[in-house]
């Protein structure tokens, strides 16, 4: 098999799945997962730049996905009456005008130094005033929240299009990733995933207790789609032009990224990717260079998410498991091969139909096992099976993962290396 | 019998092929030195002796034996030692404890070579607790020469030992390598300073793009006005 | 007076206990780096698989404990360490060892043990399920109130005895590393290939027996900072959840390499956290008489609710970073 075919020969491969699946299981169920398998590719795409054509290592994909999905809920979610005709608005208007406050404050402080205070003195001052400033802000958000918790539930949206939603959700995930790169970036690679995994953390943890603004575990639904949804149309119907929409926007992904990949942006990414050291002494600057491509990757995972979760109709904080969602992805660039856009969308699509496929065969199994242990041995079974067969699945990626670095490391469509010599 | 005897290497990092047929060849007890321009191979000889690079073609003996391509643990443990030309102590060790590294391959009892050690750099003597990262550049040359004495080798490699000393510890080093060597110790040294290195050493190894160049004893290197011209400065 | 035994307990205490638990950690995640140089994520679900260890040889052999008068899953502890080890070596030979014979870089041997570190969740799930576990089932938990010679002290201060045996342990623990790491040869070859590992090759210094004994260490640290925390609270399947970040945090805080900053480090983290959760109000509750009536005592004067404990570690690693990315003793390996 030559390399020039292979992607050809794998794509007819996925499609004969796919065309299994509809067989199978019906149109409606199998539309589901292509729908979310294309939201899956748009976050192997953030991926693959960020870790194939730059080397970063991002732990956190989770919480870009769920910052880009609370950003979208914010925005689209129908507005809640309850919420503007209390006082509450105007209640956490004073509070923004606090923090704003709070800010310039804590500004003032740091640039001390222009007026003659010794650092040592204006570094004192600026963590004394962070810290009353904060406990100011909170001790009057604490009542604010209460109350809006108490009358309205939460905050609600702010009713506006699908897609405005959606380019938050990347823009703010962008600009998390902007502090996040802009500390992490210039140290050691591991830094990176440690701060991107506590990241991810830090968003599940507010995502799922600030009530006031996400609903918190009480979950978010139903929320609104770009196209019509299956209650006006429909699932076939439904499903079909969101998987439009998902489709229409890997393919723009896919060329806008294949083009900067050949442009000089690309290639001097993958310079400084390879050879970090002479790529720095050509005068480049290197962790400038990372940092756009970081960024630029996180908004993609934040766009990812929006669509991800506006597809499932519920944002529910505590749904997301930052360790094992995260290496789905991972699993997905990898066997796809890093640096291959058209790796990862492949690797998206049959990882995940792969991924959704191995949840009705595990229990299966489990159940099979568990009732032929009972006939012959006389075990108990557990009552909760189910549950913990699902997780052997986490076994499956951790060990795919291990087994693709060591057996297979540039996935099974590599990265073109062209030769620049 | 030669101590050590290398005939045609070949050999490179990756796909650059440095060294292309280099000989080499000194008997037990002698001092050998290699000199030459920069980028001419020297290091990379030295490297390729104690097995630190894929040697491609070519053939080592040491002590009648064929190493080529040898892991240096190996080597150590056959009486090889090597002192790189940077890095080459363990800076939050103490001076002690850096002897003691050296002698990590030893079953037996060593506290007499760490004494013989302290006789040899007495400036280490009144060190020997402190972390040899703190110690100046001179000392650190000292305490690395130490470190790769403690198995008591039949061969020592020296890359470029007096690299960025001041011209007293310079002169210091060599007596020190003259004296190592006079207790039996053979010395294959790479050195910048090559008229002085030259002067004590038994046979002399010039080297240019990764070749022999001249092959002689120290002082008809010395002496030959060809090899005075293009590599001693005149 | 009171207020002040409540301080006592809930910071002091607590706060020792969740230090020395991260200290633990921060020690193996600190010596895997000084000595394979990558951040090994696998490490809380190490130390969720000791603390199981521990959990299984309890339900094996529930009375062992009563013959000492310690609790069972102490008495068990040294041979869950043991197994914990053995783990950590095997681990190392099937998924890490080759990984670096193919001299990878060192992101990719993070990768390769976030992979591990879901095989041993997924395994530890399939196996035991979701469900909390207590290790009192057949014992009692000895619970020790200690009062004060003071009128004003009411409150008692409140020690368990898996508190007072984890802080023997960490005492005895940190003495045996040092003297190992200062006296023993093997020790002092595992900083020496800390600080130069080529050095290290170069000097004939057996590194595969100093991975192994790294591995040994972390291993055997891990099983007991889990099986001591469980002892404490409950065995979560989960517990490494809200314990890798920590651990980071402290072997960061401490100077990557550096296994006398990681202990600091542990307890610098554990204590920043009790003491952001904590209660502030307490402390002015005595006041609140004595006030005008127009200043408003908050119930609760806490930085941090309890729910973001987690961001508590991240904030310290930002910190750091910014600061002092080489931690504060300076880590040899940035």
């Amino acid at each position: 098999m030559s390399v020039t075919n292979r992607p050809f020969i794998l794509f007819c491969g996925l499609g004969l799945m796919i065309a299994l699946v509809f067989f199978k299981l019906g149109t409606a169920f199998s539309l589901r997962m292509l729908a979310e398998a294309t939201c899956y590719a748009i976050l192997a795409l953030g991926l693959t730049i960020q870790w194939g054509y730059a080397g970063l290592f991002n732990a956190g994909i989770m919480g870009f996905v769920a910052i880009g999905g609370f950003m979208s809920v914010l925005l689209t979610y129908p507005l809640n009456e309850k919420f503007w005709q209390s006082d509450s608005p105007s209640a956490l208007g004073t509070v923004g005008l606090y923090i704003f406050a709070a800010i310039i404050l804590v500004y003032g402080a740091s640039q001390l130094h222009r007026i003659g205070v010794p650092r040592k003195l204006k570094n004192l001052i600026t963590a004394i005033v962070f810290g009353i400033s904060y406990l100011v802000v909170i001790t009057a958000l604490n009542p604010v929240a209460a109350n809006i918790e108490a009358t309205a539930g939460f905050i609600g949206g702010f009713g506006l299009p699908v897609w405005v939603g959606w380019a938050a959700g990347g823009a703010v995930a962008g600009i998390i990733a902007y502090f996040v790169g802009h500390i992490c970036l210039g140290l050691r690679s591991d830094y990176l995933a440690i701060a991107t995994l506590g990241i991810a953390e830090i968003i599940k943890a507010v995502l799922k207790n600030a009530d006031w603004l996400t609903h918190g575990t009480l979950t978010v639904s139903p929320l609104p789609w770009p196209v019509p949804t299956p209650n006006d149309i429909g699932f076939i119907a439904a499903r079909a032009s969101y998987l439009a929409v998902t489709s229409i926007m890997i393919v723009i992904i896919y060329v806008a990224l294949t083009r900067a990949y050949n442009a000089p942006w690309g290639r001097m990414m993958r310079a400084i990717r390879d050879n970090e050291i002479s790529s720095a002494s050509m005068g480049k600057n290197v962790n400038k260079r990372r940092l756009e491509i970081f960024i630029l990757g996180s908004v993609l995972m934040g766009i990812g998410g929006a669509t991800l979760i506006s597809f499932s109709r519920i944002f529910d904080p505590s749904g997301f498991l930052p360790l094992n969602h995260t290496f789905l992805v991972w699993v997905m660039m990898i066997l796809g091969g890093a640096g291959n856009n058209l790796g990862a969308i492949f690797g998206a699509l049959f990882v995940y139909i792969i991924w959704t496929m191995s949840e009705p065969v595990t229990l299966f199994l489990f159940e099979s096992f568990a009732t032929w242990g009972k006939d012959i041995f006389g075990w108990e079974i557990p009552t909760d099976l189910a549950a913990r067969a699902l997780q052997m699945r986490v076994f499956i990626i951790g060990l795919t993962i291990t087994l693709v670095l060591r057996y297979a490391p540039s996935g099974v469509l590599p990265e073109k290396i062209a030769k620049h010599d | 019998m030669a101590l050590i005897k290398a005939t045609g290497l070949h050999g490179g990092y990756g796909a650059m092929n440095i060294l292309n047929g280099v000989d080499m060849e000194i008997e037990e007890g002698e001092i050998g030195v290699i000199v030459g321009a920069n980028g001419a191979g020297k290091s990379t000889t030295l490297k390729a002796l104690f097995g630190l690079l894929n040697v491609t073609e070519g053939e080592i003996i040491f002590k009648g034996e064929t190493i080529t391509n040898m892991q240096p643990d190996k080597l150590v443990r056959r009486g090889m030692a090597f002192v790189p030309q940077e890095y080459n102590i363990f800076p939050s060790l103490t001076v002690q404890e850096n002897l003691e590294m050296g002698a990590f391959v030893r079953k037996d009892d060593f506290t007499h070579l760490i004494d013989q050690m302290y006789g040899y750099f007495p400036d280490l003597a009144g060190k020997r607790d402190q972390p040899a990262g703190e110690l100046s550049g001179g000392q650190r040359q000292m305490v690395a020469m130490s470190r790769a004495l403690m198995i008591e080798p039949s061969l020592l490699l020296l890359d470029e030992p007096t690299a960025g000393l001041s011209p007293l510890y310079m002169n210091e080093i060599f007596d020190r390598i003259i004296a190592i060597n006079k207790s039996g110790v053979g010395i294959l040294m790479v050195e910048q300073n090559a008229k002085q290195a030259l002067g004590i050493a038994h046979k002399g190894f010039v080297l240019a793009n990764g070749t022999n160049r001249f092959t002689d004893t120290g002082t008809n290197l010395l002496n030959d006005p060809e090899v005075a011209k293009s590599f001693l400065g005149g | 007076m009171n207020e002040f035994i409540f301080f006592i307990n809930k910071v002091v205490i607590s706060g020792s206990v969740i230090g020395s638990i991260y200290a633990m950690g921060a020690i193996g995640v600190t010596l895997v780096f000084a000595i394979l140089r990558f951040a090994h994520f696998a490490h809380g679900d190490l130390m969720t698989l000791g603390a199981f260890f521990s959990y299984i040889l309890v339900v094996l052999f529930p009375e062992a404990g009563s013959f000492i008068g310690l609790p069972t899953g102490f008495v068990m502890l040294p041979i869950a360490m043991a197994l914990t080890a053995i783990v950590a070596i095997l681990l190392d030979r099937s998924f890490y060892r080759p990984l670096r014979q193919n001299n990878v870089k060192p992101v990719v041997m993070v990768m390769a043990s976030i992979g591990v570190t879901l095989m041993i969740q997924g395994l530890i799930r399939v196996f035991a399920g979701p469900s909390s576990r207590n290790f009192f089932f057949a014992e009692r938990k000895d619970i020790f109130r200690i009062e004060l010679p003071f009128e004003l002290a009411s409150r008692k201060i409140v020690v368990t005895e898996p508190q007072l045996l984890l802080f023997v342990f960490i005492t005895v623990a940190v003495i045996s590393l040092h003297l190992f790491l200062t006296r023993s040869r093997l020790g002092k070859a595992m900083r020496a290939m800390s600080d130069n590992p080529d050095l290290s090759r170069v000097s004939g210094i057996n590194t595969t027996m100093v991975v192994w004994t790294t591995w040994i260490i972390a291993g055997s640290l891990a099983a007991a900072a889990g099986t001591l925390l469980s002892l404490d609270v409950t065995l979560k399947p989960d517990l490494s959840f809200n314990i890798l970040l920590p651990i980071f945090a402290a072997a960061i805080v401490g100077g990557v390499g550096h296994p006398y900053g990681a202990i600091a480090g542990g307890f610098v983290v554990g204590f920043a956290e009790t003491l952001s959760v904590f209660n502030w109000a307490i402390f002015l509750r005595p006041f609140r008489d004595s006030l005008p009536d127009w200043i408003d005592l908050p119930n609760k004067l806490a930085f941090v609710p309890t729910e973001y404990k987690i961001t508590v570690p991240f904030v310290i690693l930002v910190v750091i970073l910014i600061w002092r990315p080489t931690g504060i003793f300076k880590g040899q390996v940035l």
